[in-house]
């Protein structure tokens, strides 16, 4: 057997990426209409930079990034801004969109092509991926360029690419590895040139063979850069479970960060938009979204512009099968269930899951902690979530701070494990939103 | 507007949105499953009466719960398979031959009081089907020390009275004991496969362990408990079991009498009365056995596992507050890429 990296604890969800593993990326159609959010990022939301009635072109900016934890949109297609107002966001929340109507002619903007891309400083290299309004594309979707430009006195040396893909269903990164290693490392190779590190490494679960083979073909010869297998688990694609699967070290607790043991972690999705950004001078306006789920007639992996509704996704998917209960954005165990399915796709969405009746559990008939200790057996952070549910449950919100409750990053493990089907996450959220950190 | 429908019937809920398949009453009738091949062989050695005593304790124990619940218009929750759990075990710690009574008001205590007034199910502090007997013990306590010679003749409704290894051990000695099996091969054998006198369902160590290894297998308890019980009642009676001086006693007979293996494995080891979390489960394990050996050889009781898992009990909380899991990010920054390699 092969060695794999991995972490301790943990669950083991069933994957279910059989229904779109194989299925090579295919454009989605072009949207007759985007509702592009200014906000689709951890940080300040980017300021308008059209008004109602503008013509814009394809990739020309539309929103600019304010503050330094911020990131910059752009439009995905070529029209006319038709609205800029409050819409609903895949998070829950209205947020500013500017909505874009086709002219159907998907004209862009002028690119700057950059062949002799790694001759770029650092400096260069961060810049272009601040324009491009580059992202996390794993679902975090905090800046890039900001999580690579830590402060001075943090010494990194290990650059870690996310390509793990620990989410039961999703196969967005799979697919990008399949199809595009070379540009992945090539977003691999700048990403550690722009922090100035020699270390490279690529984890991915074992139970992607084709991508291992292909991610590893593409980085040979590459110096510095090595490709790991991992133990198929979740959360594997949490950064602080890469980082202790990968290294060995364990970010600290109560709000440590990865730059405090040397490491930044980056998507494989967001690697190849580097690239893009820094070679052709490509800003974000499209991302590979898996549309899975026995809940949808045809499920595929498709490369949507960013702005595209939820409902004109699953129309190009043969629409929702017979028996759909719930469509959720995002990955089953952290993504967020939707009510309204005119939401638009932004960059952080990794997958549309719609699930079907029998793929659906329902939690309203939770009972009381048995106190089985299960969920203490899985937590990945080494929590107690027996006790902060149960202390949750009863109001006293600030004791369960003694349990560590700012550590839990709400992965949902102990909830797919507990027997009382107890809606552990929901009373983590509550406890946090009645205490402060500290 | 068939879309539009659509949306307003889609489910919203906070994720995860997939889940484990395990659910509390699937983990309660493993657990009774689980105890069936020692059940049957009660019924083998003791005959009817063993079969009236079990039925007359699941009967009323789901019954009780059921009466309970449906009074104070609380949900129903018989189906959960855990009064019927209790009920079970309680059966598994009463001696065959009692009046029809007795099981009926252990029931009664187990549940009623034990279990429904502290909460029901995850909020009771000590394991139901201990206190009830426990109460039993202490009521009826000429009742609850009569055995009777195990049969095989299934017929027999009038088997004669006799004492339990361990009794004949703390009166008469471990000479006495042997001699009243045989050989000590003899008696192992006899402990091993349950032909020996004693409560319903602890006898045969045999049929326990089969359920136990399946519990195991299917996680539905870890090894933490039952181990460092089992161990710990070990090292103690080969430490100060014996007569001639320390370490001259026989762990074996200890190990595989009274109500050790079906107490380890099956009481000791119910989650609402454990530690949850797995060191302090070994605490919890090492102080059951401490107890058990405490009582055994200093107490008035042949017998101590049931008020040592009892007395574990109150501490169980203690413990888990004292305990805490491994923390994640504990450990400093290592340079271990080097020695990955
Ligand atoms: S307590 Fe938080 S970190 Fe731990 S398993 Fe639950 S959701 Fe994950
Ligand atoms: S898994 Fe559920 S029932 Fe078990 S201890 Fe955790 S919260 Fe309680």
């Amino acid at each position: 057997m092969v060695r794999t990296d991995t972490f301790k604890r943990g669950v083991h969800p069933h994957d279910s990426k059989e229904l779109t593993a194989g299925n090579p990326t295919q454009n989605a159609p072009l949207p007759k209409r985007v509702v592009i959010p200014l906000s689709q990022h951890i940080g300040a939301p980017a300021k308008a930079e059209v008004s109602i009635g503008d013509e814009v072109k394809k990739y020309q900016l539309i929103g600019s990034a304010p503050g330094f934890v911020s990131a910059p949109v752009h439009a995905s297609i070529s029209g006319k801004v038709v609205a800029i107002s409050d819409f609903l966001h895949p998070s829950g929340r209205m947020v500013q969109s500017v909505v874009i109507e086709s002219d159907e002619k998907d004209e862009g903007i002028a690119l700057i092509d950059t062949p002799d891309f790694m001759a770029l400083s650092a400096d260069e290299i961060k810049a272009l991926i601040r324009d491009a309004g580059i992202v996390g594309l794993g679902g975090a979707a905090f800046p890039t360029n900001v999580k690579l430009s830590p402060p001075k006195e943090k010494t990194i040396d290990v650059v870690i690419l996310n390509g793990a893909e620990c989410e039961p269903y999703l196969t967005a990164d799979h697919r990008l590895m399949v199809e595009q290693p070379k540009s992945i490392v090539n977003g691999l190779k700048l990403i550690m040139k722009a922090v100035g590190v020699t270390n490279g490494y690529i984890g991915i679960e074992k139970n992607k063979p084709d991508a291992i083979e292909a991610m590893k073909k593409a980085s040979e010869g590459e110096a510095g850069i090595e490709v790991r297998p991992l133990t198929v688990k979740y959360p594997q694609g949490a950064e602080k479970m890469l980082i202790k699967a990968i290294t060995g070290r364990e970010v600290p607790g109560k709000g440590g960060l990865p730059m405090d043991v040397g490491a930044v972690v980056q998507n494989v999705g967001t690697a190849l938009a580097v690239y893009e950004a820094v070679r052709f001078g490509k800003p974000l306006i499209e991302r590979i979204v898996t549309v899975t789920g026995r809940g949808v007639k045809e499920p595929k992996n498709l490369m949507v512009r960013i702005g595209t509704l939820v409902s004109e996704i699953i129309k190009d998917c043969g629409g929702l099968a017979e028996g759909a209960v719930k469509v959720i954005s995002g990955g089953p165990m952290m993504g967020f269930a939707q009510w309204n399915l005119d939401v638009p796709v932004i960059k952080g969405t990794s997958g549309i899951l719609v699930q079907s009746e029998d793929e659906f559990i329902s939690t309203d008939e939770y009972s009381a902690c048995i106190r089985c200790g299960r969920c203490i057996d899985v937590c990945p952070m080494g929590l107690n979530p027996s006790m902060i549910s149960i202390l949750s449950e009863k109001g006293r919100f600030e004791e369960t701070k003694d349990y560590n409750l700012f550590d839990c990053f709400e992965c949902g493990s102990c909830a797919f494990v507990c027997p009382s089907k107890r809606p552990m996450v929901q009373f983590v959220r509550l406890a946090k939103s009645q205490t402060k950190p500290g | 507007m068939a879309e539009e429908k659509k949306d307003k019937q889609l489910i919203v809920s906070v994720s995860p949105h997939v889940r484990d398949e395990e659910s509390v009453s699937k983990i309660m009738w493993s657990v009774n499953f689980a105890l069936f091949p020692a059940l049957i062989a009660s019924f083998y050695y003791f005959g009817p009466r063993a079969m009236f005593v079990t039925a007359l304790c699941i009967g009323s124990s789901v019954g009780f719960e059921y009466i309970y619940q449906r009074s104070l218009n609380k949900k129903i929750s018989v189906h959960d398979g855990s009064a019927f759990l209790t009920g079970l075990l309680l059966a598994m710690n009463l001696p065959p031959d009692l009046p029809f009574y007795i099981p009926i008001v252990g029931s009664f205590v187990a549940i009623v009081i034990v279990k429904q007034l502290f909460g029901g199910l995850g909020y009771n502090v000590f394991n139901p089907a201990l206190i009830g007997r426990a109460f039993l013990l202490i009521t009826w306590t000429k009742a609850m020390t009569v055995w009777k010679e195990p049969t095989a003749a299934f017929a027999a409704l009038d088997a004669k009275t006799t004492a339990t290894p361990l009794g004949i051990l703390k009166e008469e000695g471990i000479s006495k004991l042997i001699e009243a099996f045989g050989t000590k091969s003899d008696l192992y054998m006899s402990l091993f496969t349950g032909h020996r006198a004693g409560s319903l369902g602890e006898t045969s160590v045999i049929f326990l362990l089969i359920g136990a290894l399946y519990l195991l297998y299917k996680k539905y308890i870890t090894w933490h408990i039952p181990v460092s019980f089992m161990a710990t009642v070990g090292l103690l009676a080969w430490a100060f079991g014996g007569k001639s001086g320390l370490f001259s006693g026989d762990p074996i007979i200890h190990m595989m009498s009274g109500g050790l293996v079906l107490g380890a494995f099956f009481m000791a080891t119910d989650y609402v009365t454990c530690p949850t979390i797995r060191k302090g489960q070994i605490i919890f394990g090492i102080g059951c056995g401490a107890l058990t050996m405490l009582i055994r050889l200093k107490g008035g009781y042949p017998e101590g596992v049931m008020f040592a898992i009892l007395l574990m009990n109150c501490f169980a909380p203690l413990i888990d507050r004292g305990v805490k899991p491994d923390l994640f990010g504990a450990v400093k920054k290592k340079k271990v890429m080097e020695d990955k390699k």
